[in-house]
């Protein structure tokens, strides 16, 4: 590890640091949100389910670097455009989670809905309050692979020059040089155990009742 | 580069396939195609006879289960593009120059597409009804008779959507080895790029979605026609041809 270099590049790692970040993590969480209503609709309507469940393996089929590319020119954005990466890592999220997100709803378990159903909740406020909180611990188990495979492919997107932290990569290669190469790599594998390790206490937060035996 | 959207862009790809030239001698589509398709199959083997012995035995014993599922997940943290530019440079030092470019994509690509295969080895394995087992011990099978004649065909489905997950990771990986001035179809993007030719970026991002999808749905029939009927619920269609099990023939519409 040659560290001068380290010091010398820092203000500039710490920059591509902060928007991988954020070209990571916003594909996560809007990824999440579009995925709960398609689910919550293919759990629902039974004829939903088939298709959409189709549909979003293939578009998870689709190789990053491909629709890296292919986006601008369905979008109109600029190759170089932040947002190609933002719109493609949604469309990965989406195509995991509305499987997950369908499936956890569908096996919530069939007392607790007729007694949701008894005690007078119409079906979004059932869905909201009763069904999805049940579901929380499945839903996060798939954020949690959704979150850090997009940790992985936003690096992918240094080839079409994104900035990121990738760039660390496409520069010790040209450089024949391993320094950039292994810090990219500690850092995306950081960034990975943070995601992870926010969305185990998300889970945690949300599910006061899997943790009653513990807390009494 | 302008990738201005609408008809331009269709329209710029669909010429840049169309053009003969393109597809012809060691830079066409042709070669490029075969090239790629080469480095995905070549690793997916290598992970394959890793990968399927391992899961099989750690489905079967109950053992490891803990330290395979945690380095699957550590190994999904890692960038592809990290490894694999990593794995480049050590092996042009390394190795002999005419194979080192080659055996360390292989390497990385083999090395993605064994997690998804382990995993869901183990899990299938795993997952065979005890009963089922049961029988089979009941009738006099050795372990390894269990593992081979039952618990492996009943697993076959769900090793075959590992391998198809590890199929997709290596076609996607293997994009990516063109940064390593390797071949491939992630030369046209790169290329593309450097020549700011959006079209031929375009048109390459494609054959590699479409060499995915099709290598797929490929890879979903190949285990449909595979795995036992009784695995499947193809029984019906099986037992009007049962001698003819291994070649069954499905109908296209199917």
């Amino acid at each position: 590890m040659n560290w001068d270099w380290l010091g010398r590049n820092a203000a500039e790692i710490t920059s591509w640091t902060l928007s991988h970040l954020l070209l990571a993590g916003l594909p996560t969480v809007v990824g999440l949100v579009v995925a709960i209503p398609l689910g919550a609709l293919a759990s629902r309507y039974r004829w939903v389910y088939p298709p959409l469940v189709t549909l979003a393996g293939l578009l998870y089929t689709i190789p990053s670097i491909a629709l890296f590319v292919l986006l601008p020119g369905l979008l109109g954005t600029g190759i170089l455009d932040p947002v190609n990466v933002i719109v493609a890592l949604s469309v990965y999220t989406v195509a995991l989670m509305v499987r997950t997100v369908a499936d956890a709803l569908v096996s919530v378990p069939p007392d607790v809905r007729q007694a949701a159903i008894a005690m007078g909740f119409r079906p979004v406020r059932r869905l909201l309050t009763v069904e999805l909180p049940i579901a929380i611990p499945v839903i996060g188990a798939g954020l949690r692979v959704a979150a850090v495979s997009n940790v992985s492919l936003v690096a992918v997107a240094a080839l079409i020059g994104v900035q990121q932290l990738g760039q660390l990569f496409t520069k010790g290669e040209q450089l024949d040089f391993y320094t950039p190469i292994i810090a990219g790599i500690v850092l995306c594998a950081l960034i990975a155990v943070v995601f992870d390790a926010l969305i185990l206490s998300a889970i945690r937060v949300t599910t006061p009742w899997r943790r009653t035996g513990v807390a009494a | 580069m302008a990738a201005d959207g609408g008809g331009g862009v269709i329209g710029g790809i669909w010429a840049w396939l169309t053009t003969a030239s393109n597809w012809d001698g060691p830079d066409g589509i042709w070669a490029r195609s075969w090239e790629h398709l080469q480095y995905t199959l070549l690793a997916v083997a290598v992970a394959l006879v890793i990968a399927v012995p391992i899961g099989a035995l750690i489905g079967h014993t109950g053992r490891g289960t803990a330290v395979v599922a945690g380095l699957a997940n550590a190994l999904r943290a890692l960038p592809s593009l990290g490894l694999l530019v990593m794995f480049a440079l050590w092996s042009l030092d390394h190795l002999p120059i005419g194979i080192a470019l080659q055996s360390a994509a292989l390497a990385v690509l083999a090395l993605l597409a064994i997690p998804p295969i382990l995993t869901s080895t183990y899990a299938g394995v795993a997952a065979v009804d005890p009963a089922t087992r049961d029988a089979a011990e009941g009738m006099g099978m050795t372990g390894g008779q269990v593992l081979i004649r039952v618990e492996l065909p009943i697993a076959l489905p769900l090793i075959f959507s590992g391998l198809r997950s590890g199929f997709l990771q290596a076609v996607a990986t293997a994009t990516i080895a063109a940064v390593v001035s390797l071949g491939g179809l992630g030369r046209y993007v790169l290329d593309g790029l450097a020549q700011q030719d959006y079209s031929k970026m375009a048109a390459g991002a494609l054959l590699v979605a479409l060499l995915a999808i099709l290598g797929d749905r490929v890879l979903a029939l190949v285990g449909y026609l595979l795995a036992s009927p009784g695995v499947t619920g193809r029984r019906a269609l099986a037992r009007r041809v049962p001698a003819l099990r291994a070649e069954v023939v499905v109908p296209a519409t199917t």
